[in-house]
């Protein structure tokens, strides 16, 4: 299972914190986005047009990115965090 | 106080008291000889709004595993001995502690440049995120100076 986690503003998008997809041993971040788009179309619009910013596993990713079976993977809004 | 403050990377609901913190770094050696200290406070006007409240939410683990990136690297980049940062997360009121970053190295000078990187740093790559609350209602902040 693949756990997708929505913070700040995108859960408000997304209408949700977290889901999981089983897409298998291997998929890439496109094909998860077509799975997201099933459930949340606006998240998906977001990944196809590069407008968000995805990490997997903690690390930031660049579009076409390889995600596993029991990946971790966010989505994660302009930060503003500090003052 | 009971903060944990044998960690210099603390993301954490409650305040923190600078004083200590200060003590708390000088232990790291004998050689420091200068303590530069930012602090962020929450402010009540923000784009000509009036805030009520701030809330600030982060991503576990990943916003620790940055604010340690940070702290290496400013220790490697500036030469200075240790750094401490410390974020606040939920509901804070306005005039309260927000972030809290102490350089310290043997000197002034690179204390000074690591605590300013560090804060610039901190915004830029560490998952943080803030929510104001204003008479209009919530709204979450998209672009920081």
């Amino acid at each position: 299972m693949i756990t997708v986690k929505y913070f700040a503003s995108l859960r408000n998008v997304a209408g949700k914190e977290e889901e999981q997809f089983d897409l298998g041993n291997e998929t890439t971040l496109e094909k998860l986005s077509d799975e997201i788009e099933k459930t949340a179309p606006k998240i998906s619009e977001m990944i196809r047009g590069n407008n968000v910013m995805v990490s997997v596993n903690l690390n930031v990713v660049q579009p076409g990115a390889i995600i596993k079976d029991g990946d971790e993977v966010a989505f994660l809004p302009p930060f503003s965090g500090g003052c | 106080m009971s903060t944990a403050l044998e960690s210099n990377i603390r993301i954490q609901r409650e305040d923190f008291v600078i004083t200590d913190e200060i003590e708390a770094i000088k232990k790291a050696s004998r050689n420091i000889g200068g303590i530069v200290t930012f602090l962020g406070t929450g402010r009540e006007l923000s784009k000509g709004e009036n805030i009520s409240q701030l809330n600030f939410e982060h991503y576990p683990k990943m916003a620790e595993k940055k604010l340690e990136e940070i702290r290496q690297q400013a220790i490697k980049d500036y030469g200075i001995i240790e750094m401490s940062i410390i974020h606040r997360i939920g509901e804070i009121e306005i005039g309260e502690n927000i972030v809290l970053i102490v350089a310290a190295g043997e000197h002034r000078k690179e204390a000074f440049k690591a605590c300013e990187w560090a804060i610039t740093e901190l915004k830029r790559i560490t998952p943080i995120w803030k929510r104001e609350t204003t008479s209009t209602g919530e709204v979450w902040v998209q672009d920081t100076p």
